[in-house]
């Protein structure tokens, strides 16, 4: 028996992402047809789920390209917090447009600063990073009261201007809404699914999508692309070569703030339409874990943060929804107990079993998950991620590294 | 002399780029950066804030001294605020539950704080021992996680009954569980301290805090097996250190102090855990902290006296209808530039040593005597 792996990797690239979508979602539907919790999958589930997985998503691919380079940006939070006021303030003076170039602009400053520090003087990442943390809650919370009301205010008026939403393929809403209505399994599923990503999408999540290609384009496919991740692998090999190590650095954290000010800036428009402190409430840590999840590859970002952003969708959720999850839970330990039962490991085999078990009779003797704890789950997905796949992760051979040249 | 001199001028000039650029932030937002200053000054060092500035400072020493000690051998506890808080609540509840007498009460609420810090502290520890499992983003994770546990805990086990305090909280303790406060020794040595400004005795506990930690660090074989491993972790190995187990009791040693960051107003005026009781954020100022005072106890104090001064300043910056916000800033340019400066001062540093090692070994230097008066080398 071949593992596998090495099947999936047979694969070709552009196919798996279809290929993991549709075992989500017949997971979902899966458990929808189980437990009849119809809104698991309905449309405005689904539509909650890619707006908020587009924040962690622009986060955790801003650390992408900073760990490429062999940078940690821990400061990405505190970056978003850049984007979402400068976002804001943009919105309120000049217009939507004007809020996203801003807070992008304010999310690069961040990355700068950071760059400056970890690149220029040869800080410790981590120590940069919350440093650009408290600096950035610091610095808007300031902003906050000497341009908005006075010195206790905590966000800012609403922006009057939204960015335009767009129907992509208007012609197919019809015959997808029908089939979604027919509650067939998996189709149905598949088509609330399409329905939610392709009407009524904000222009910015067209945007933030459109990165991800691009990404991979530039980083896999050019030159500059090689460069900056050789870099991120082996500085002193990319040195010896002519490599501008500094150069590439710079700008692999530079555009990583700028990243997750967008991210930052997808808070404000998606959601709020206005500034409030505390509003990126830990995602740029999220977007992170997001990008670790994924391996440190574009694809694999977008399943977590896929992934996070439907569970942070969950919140808002009538219980029935949210207790349907359990179920979730359940089906994807068996299904990777199959995989390892494939492999022939019986100890963890046995040990997911047990947990999808203990996972089906949490779900039959009670009526509601603890709401309290829902918004935690991608924290503690997380968690179980890096303690059993963490073998399989390979990040950035120079990750987190310090590099001066000549070793100085 | 001269490194000597260099260690006290960096965090000099930090604080002095900070100061510089929140004046020209203020002028830039047309305040007047001159009046700012001058209420600091003025009010600040009134007596009133100074005790507030103290009470403050209390758990930032106790977070700072945390944070401080995974530095000692490069891990970084980014945990201590899931920690604190996790612990508080235990504390909290603990304390309320049982009734003991007065100095009894007190040891047990501390030891419960530490205890469930610890043990929180032990779940990256572990992972990072036996899964490798960077401490950085388990310890994000658990920070979250930790808020979860705490507010299911508190809602649905630990809250007092909504008929006894409408205030979602923990039972309140009874008086033996509280410190009392230290107005009373004060004025008796003349002080004069008016009575509705509490000084409030954690501040002793936080000194025993920083006297325990120095003593673990730099007089105990643990705390040189410690520094050595930080410090450099083949040469530790290789003397026989396991790095595995000082992973773990590090990591543990540093939860036991972060569970102590969360009483001081549980175990003084609040007497009950609520959500506004214990303050929030105190870990991730530990972590600023650590690294203006550079893990040394008595740094850290300073260190700690100083933020806490920043903040305690902003209630007059406000009364005055000015940015109070602009001491966050300080505060966030202050640490930034400071790592920086530390890092430029521990380059020029070592670069001397370096040119000095050379000059000695090349030109001028004393050679080495030639006759047999050389010390002899034993081997250990």
């Amino acid at each position: 028996m071949k593992a596998p792996l090495a099947l999936l990797a047979r694969i070709p690239r552009w196919a798996r992402f279809p290929l993991y979508l549709a075992g989500g979602m017949s997971v979902l539907a899966l458990a929808r047809v189980l437990t009849g919790a119809q809104q698991l999958t309905a449309e405005n589930t689904m539509r909650s789920a890619i707006e908020l997985s587009i924040p962690i998503a622009m986060a955790g691919l801003g650390g992408l390209w900073a760990e490429r380079a062999g940078v940690v940006n821990i400061g990405l939070e505190g970056m978003m917090i850049l984007g979402t006021w400068f976002g804001a303030f943009g919105g309120i003076a000049y217009g939507p447009w004007w809020g996203v170039a801003l807070g992008v602009a304010g999310g690069a400053v961040g990355g700068l600063i950071h760059a400056i520090a970890t690149v220029g003087f040869g800080v410790d990442h981590i120590i940069s990073g919350v440093a650009i943390n408290l600096l950035g809650v610091g610095a808007t919370e300031f902003l906050t009261s000497v341009n908005w009301d006075g010195a206790s205010a905590k966000e800012s008026p609403a922006i009057p201007e939204s960015l335009p939403r767009v129907d992509l393929i208007p012609f197919i809403k019809d015959p997808l809404r029908d089939l979604a209505g027919q509650g067939r399994f998996l189709l149905s599923d598949l088509a609330d699914f399409f329905l939610a990503a392709t009407t009524n999408i904000s222009v910015l999540i067209l945007l933030a999508g459109a990165l991800f290609p691009l990404t991979y384009f530039v980083l896999w496919k050019t030159p500059l692309g090689l460069r900056l991740r050789s870099v991120g692998e082996d500085p002193d090999a990319a040195d010896s070569l002519g490599v501008n190590v500094y150069a590439m650095k710079f700008l692999a954290v530079t555009v990583s703030g700028a990243l997750a000010g967008l991210g930052g800036v997808s808070l404000v428009y998606l959601f709020a339409q206005k500034f409030q402190s505390g509003q990126t409430n830990g995602r740029g840590f999220i977007g992170l874990a997001a990008m670790i999840f994924g391996n440190w590859r574009p694809g694999g970002l977008v399943v977590g943060a896929g992934l996070f952003g439907f569970m942070d969708s969950m919140q808002s959720q009538i219980d029935e929804t949210a207790h349907a999850l359990l179920i979730v839970a359940a089906l994807v330990f068996v299904i990777t107990a199959v995989y390892t039962a494939v492999k022939r490991r019986w100890v963890p085999t046995g040990l997911l079993l047990a947990t999808a078990l203990g996972c089906w009779y949490w779900y039959a003797s009670t009526d509601e998950l603890p709401r309290e704890l829902i918004p935690y789950f991608p924290h503690f997905t997380t968690l179980l991620v890096l303690v059993f796949a963490s073998q399989r992760l390979r990040m950035p051979a120079a990750d987190g590294k310090v590099w001066r040249r000549g070793g100085r | 002399m001269k490194r000597l001199i260099l260690q006290f001028a960096a965090p000099g000039l930090a604080i002095g780029f900070a100061l510089l650029v929140s004046a020209l932030m203020l002028s830039i937002t047309e305040y007047s950066a001159a009046e700012v200053f001058n209420v600091i000054v003025t009010e600040g060092f009134s007596k009133v804030y100074l005790i507030e500035t103290v009470n403050r400072a209390a758990p930032y020493y106790i977070s700072g001294v945390a944070v401080a000690v995974g530095f000692k051998m490069n891990l970084f506890n980014i945990g201590v605020e899931g920690q604190y808080k996790l612990a508080a609540l235990f504390a909290a509840a603990a304390a309320g539950a049982v009734s003991l007498p007065a100095p009894i009460h007190v040891v047990f609420t501390l030891l419960v704080a530490m205890v469930v810090g610890a043990a929180w502290a032990s779940i990256p520890a572990i992972l990072k021992a036996t899964r490798g499992v960077s401490e950085v983003i388990s310890s994000i994770m658990l920070n979250a996680i930790a808020l979860g546990v705490g507010s299911f805990l508190l809602g649905r086990w630990l809250r007092a009954p909504a008929s006894v305090s409408p205030v979602v909280g923990t039972p309140s303790t009874d008086p033996s569980a509280r410190l009392p406060t230290l107005n009373g020794l004060l004025n008796s040595i003349g002080l004069n301290i008016p009575d509705a400004n509490r000084v409030q005795s954690y501040i002793l506990v936080a000194a025993v805090v920083g006297v325990i930690y120095h003593i673990l660090i730099w007089r105990t074989r643990f705390g040189y097996d410690l520094r050595a491993t930080g410090s450099n972790p083949e040469a530790a190995g290789a003397s026989g250190v396991n790095a595995k187990r000082m992973i773990v009791t590090a990591m543990l040693l540093s939860g036991g102090f972060a569970g102590l960051i969360g009483l001081s107003n549980i175990m003084g005026q609040a007497g009950r855990y609520t959500d506004v009781s214990v303050v929030s954020g105190l870990g991730f100022t530990g972590i600023a902290i650590a690294l203006l005072g550079r893990n040394h106890p008595v740094g850290i104090a300073f260190a700690a006296l100083l933020w806490a001064f920043m903040d305690a300043v902003q209630t007059p910056l406000s009364n005055a209808a000015l940015p109070k916000q602009i001491t966050a800033i300080m505060q966030g340019i202050t640490v930034l530039s400071v790592v920086i400066a530390y890092e430029v001062v521990r380059r020029v540093g070592s670069r001397q040593e370096a040119s000095g090692l050379r000059r000695d070994t090349t030109e001028g230097g004393e050679p080495p005597p030639i006759d047999g008066t050389s010390p002899k080398v034993v081997p250990a």
